[in-house]
């Protein structure tokens, strides 16, 4: 009798281990900003209900700089726990040894992504991740504010610095002396490089590190549009800004507080939103150009991916995770519910997303004219070359020296971590 | 037991009965100490003796195996330029490094000592009796319960320039002309880090100071009294001289945690020259940066210059952990 229990108990719970095997637990990590988490919960879900496997979401910090130094860490220790990153942009050169590759996997529908990016995550013929979202900043403005005051939407950094301190003052005067002209990322970490990469590059500065590994940065035009960011400081932003990320920015645009934001697209649908007080009284465009000869509206080009861990012990139904995340299906849906940007070119004629999200369709040219930060000529290098460059700039925002002066320093430092080569 | 005849002859030469007991005692407490002793060889010995060891080599967090032996170069090493200047580089002449050494040793001078002087305050306060005294003893210790990364992050929005309560009541009371990006500047990020600290610190060593209190007898400030001398003059020649060994102990304990500060900086500040302190700069270059093996190198340095700091302040201090010079 005894015995016999013992058994039936023994062959149960064989078999739910054996159940439990065929339905794969993944994990995958988000640093997800605004509504960004709920949004992949949602997703994850209706893989859960196609697939029968399981999916856990660990919550990273916002800030990218954060989360690579974390990620880093966890592939160096072979950490299987993680099956799925979500990735930036810039990473794949210097991950790529710890990603499968998955050019075999996903080759039926790489053809839908835009060239270019397919290519920024491919390292040595390696495909180390799948596009999940592009990037490509904006100048997000109060059309309320400009209408108030008979402006037009700046197309110089010039005309945004004085249009930003006439209505700020204006505004200020009527009694709203919470109001500020711009805000921005000016915390000391990969969004500065980014904003600043925008400012340098619209005056005809170059890009820090041109494609062919030469260090550009130390020139006059660099230095004049630095030294101009750092003229807003404490004047149309906030002291407050030099240690603002994409959110904190974002809290001062969405309470009504500022009339000139940068941000990335998903400060759009989340502006829009029931609970938002300035919904429907803003507008973005393409951010200002610089003046000087090689002048030009700049964006930073950003954007996610998905990668799959060689230590996941699942790879195959965590390849299957990356494939549903990068697909048509759910980039609709991200398009559609975060105004995050699309891989996928036929996304950009899709008449739900023109409707909904008309940022969407506006910004396909924006973003294939983006310039990318100097992760491919730096490789392993780079996220040290961003240190120093948002460094030199940080420092010159908070008033320790010119820009002339850092730039000339940070040359210098760049030279020397290049070394013979990069 | 046979073995117990083997003891040392110095041993042999005390008296007899006790030397047994003794042997006993110590044999038993050698047994205890035992696990203790594997558990800090595993968690603290080898991890930093192979951090000690990756400073050595050109180690890479992406292949750890492949690490080479190099020597003292990722502390200092130099190279002749072809016109014959030369050239120094390394850990050693890092002016980044010795700004953060800098950065972190002001902060541990200046937090534990606010720390120890508004401790005993507190301590002194709570050495009195007065009803309800048990409850406002654990109230106190709420901020050294609050874990570091989580009062931080609510330090952070108190401070918070645009909707920080800080900068809210400053303003309604008059004492803010306009709103301070506390955090922010590099003026006052490191001010706003020392009030965080110290908030949250003081509890602690009130604590420690209040058990040395609790263990002067009370009949010297009976006598005390009975002389009439006046109680600042108690304080100076009676309380401080007593607690010193228990002062001294707490002190020690906030400079070892003070100079290895991470997380507050971390969370609360800016990455900016103006606050990174040693372990936040030793951390990037490990993680965020390709340069593991220097990482290390400063892992170490921070090693050694805490156990120097450590040792000169127990020299000088004349601390002893026995409490025995009472």
């Amino acid at each position: 009798m005894t015995l016999n229990k013992l058994l039936v108990a023994m062959l149960t719970s064989v078999t739910l281990v054996a159940g439990a095997a065929q339905a794969a637990e993944l994990s995958i990590v988000s640093g997800d900003t605004g509504t960004g988490l709920e949004f992949l919960r949602g997703q994850l879900d209706k893989f859960e209900a196609d697939t029968g496997n399981k999916v856990t979401i660990v919550p990273m910090p916002s800030s990218t700089t954060d989360q690579f130094g974390q990620y880093k860490l966890w592939l160096a220790a072979g950490n299987t726990d993680i099956d799925v990153y979500q990735t930036d942009v810039i990473w794949a050169p210097q991950l790529a040894d710890q990603f499968l590759d998955l050019t075999e996997a996903a080759k039926d529908v790489v053809g839908d992504h835009f060239p270019s990016i397919i290519e920024s995550q491919t390292v040595n013929g390696k495909l180390v991740a799948l596009p999940a979202f592009t990037d490509a900043p904006a100048l997000y403005y109060r059309k309320d504010l400009l209408e108030k005051y008979g402006k037009e939407v700046p197309k110089t950094w010039a005309e945004l610095t004085a249009t930003a301190q006439e209505i700020m003052d204006g505004e200020r005067a009527d009694g709203n002396a919470e109001m500020w002209g711009f805000v921005f990322q000016g915390n000391a970490y990969e969004g500065l490089t980014c904003d600043a990469l925008e400012w340098v590059k619209s005056f005809g500065g170059g890009q820090i590190v041109e494609a062919d590994g030469t260090i550009s940065i130390n020139n006059e035009h660099a230095a004049k549009a630095i030294d101009l960011a750092a003229s807003w400081i404490g004047t149309i932003a906030p002291e407050g800004n030099l240690a603002y990320m994409e959110e904190e920015s974002r809290g001062v645009w969405q309470l009504g507080n500022a009339v000139f934001h940068r941000n990335w697209p998903y400060a759009y649908s989340l502006g829009n939103g029931a609970d938002s007080p300035i919904a429907g009284k803003f507008d973005v465009a393409p951010l200002p150009a610089g003046d000087g000869p090689d002048a030009r509206s700049a964006a930073t080009l950003g954007g996610w991916n998905v990668a799959v861990s060689k230590y996941s012990p699942d790879p195959d139904a965590a390849i299957a995770l990356a494939l549903y995340l990068s697909s048509s299906e759910v980039q609709k849906e991200r398009a559609l519910m975060q105004s995050n940007l699309p891989t996928i070119e036929a996304l950009y004629d899709d008449a739900d997303i023109a409707a909904k999200q008309p940022i969407i369709p506006a910004w396909k040219e924006i973003f294939q004219n983006a310039v990318p930060r100097p992760s491919a000529p730096t490789q392993v290098k780079y996220n040290e070359v961003s240190s120093m460059f948002w460094s030199a700039v940080h420092s010159t925002l908070s008033g320790n020296g010119t820009a002339a002066e850092n730039l000339e320093v940070l040359e210098a430092d760049l030279t020397e971590l290049k070394g013979d080569a990069w | 037991m046979t073995t117990e005849t083997l003891a040392p002859s110095a041993r042999a030469a005390a008296p007899k009965v006790k030397s047994e007991l003794m042997q006993q005692r110590i044999r038993a407490a050698r047994l205890f100490l035992i696990p203790m002793l594997i558990a800090l060889a595993v968690v603290a010995g080898w991890p930093l003796l192979r951090s000690i060891y990756f400073s050595f080599t050109d180690a890479s967090l992406s292949n750890l195996e492949a690490a080479q032996w190099i020597g003292f170069g990722n502390y200092f090493r130099w190279t002749v330029l072809e016109s014959g200047t030369v050239r120094y580089r390394g850990l050693l002449v890092d002016p980044a490094w010795w700004n953060a050494v800098w950065n972190t040793v002001r902060f541990a001078f200046l937090s534990v000592l606010f720390e120890a002087v508004l401790g005993m305050m507190v301590a002194l306060v709570l050495n009195a009796e007065f009803k309800g005294r048990g409850i406002v003893r654990a109230a106190i210790l709420i901020p050294w319960a609050i874990p570091t990364i989580v009062s931080a992050r609510m330090w952070g929005w108190m401070l918070n320039d645009q909707f920080g309560i800080l900068n809210d009541l400053g303003m309604r009371l008059g004492l803010l002309s306009q709103k301070v990006a506390w955090t922010a500047t590099a003026d006052t990020a490191m001010t706003a880090v020392l009030i965080v600290d110290i908030w949250k610190t003081t509890p602690f060593m009130a604590l420690l100071i209040l058990a040395g209190l609790q263990m002067i007898p009370k009949d010297i400030y009976e006598a005390a009294e009975i002389d009439g001398v006046h109680p600042v003059k108690q304080f100076f020649k009676i309380t401080l001289p007593l607690v010193r060994p228990a002062l001294m102990v707490a002190i020690i304990f906030r400079l070892l945690d003070a100079l290895r500060i991470f997380d507050l900086i971390y969370v609360l500040t800016p990455n900016s020259a103006s606050t990174k302190t040693m372990s936040v700069l030793a951390r990037e270059n490990l993680f965020d940066f390709d340069k593991f093996a220097y990482g290390s190198a400063m892992s170490t340095l921070l090693f050694l210059i805490i156990a120097l700091l450590t040792i000169l302040y127990i020299w000088l201090g004349q601390v002893k952990f026995d409490g025995g010079d009472r």
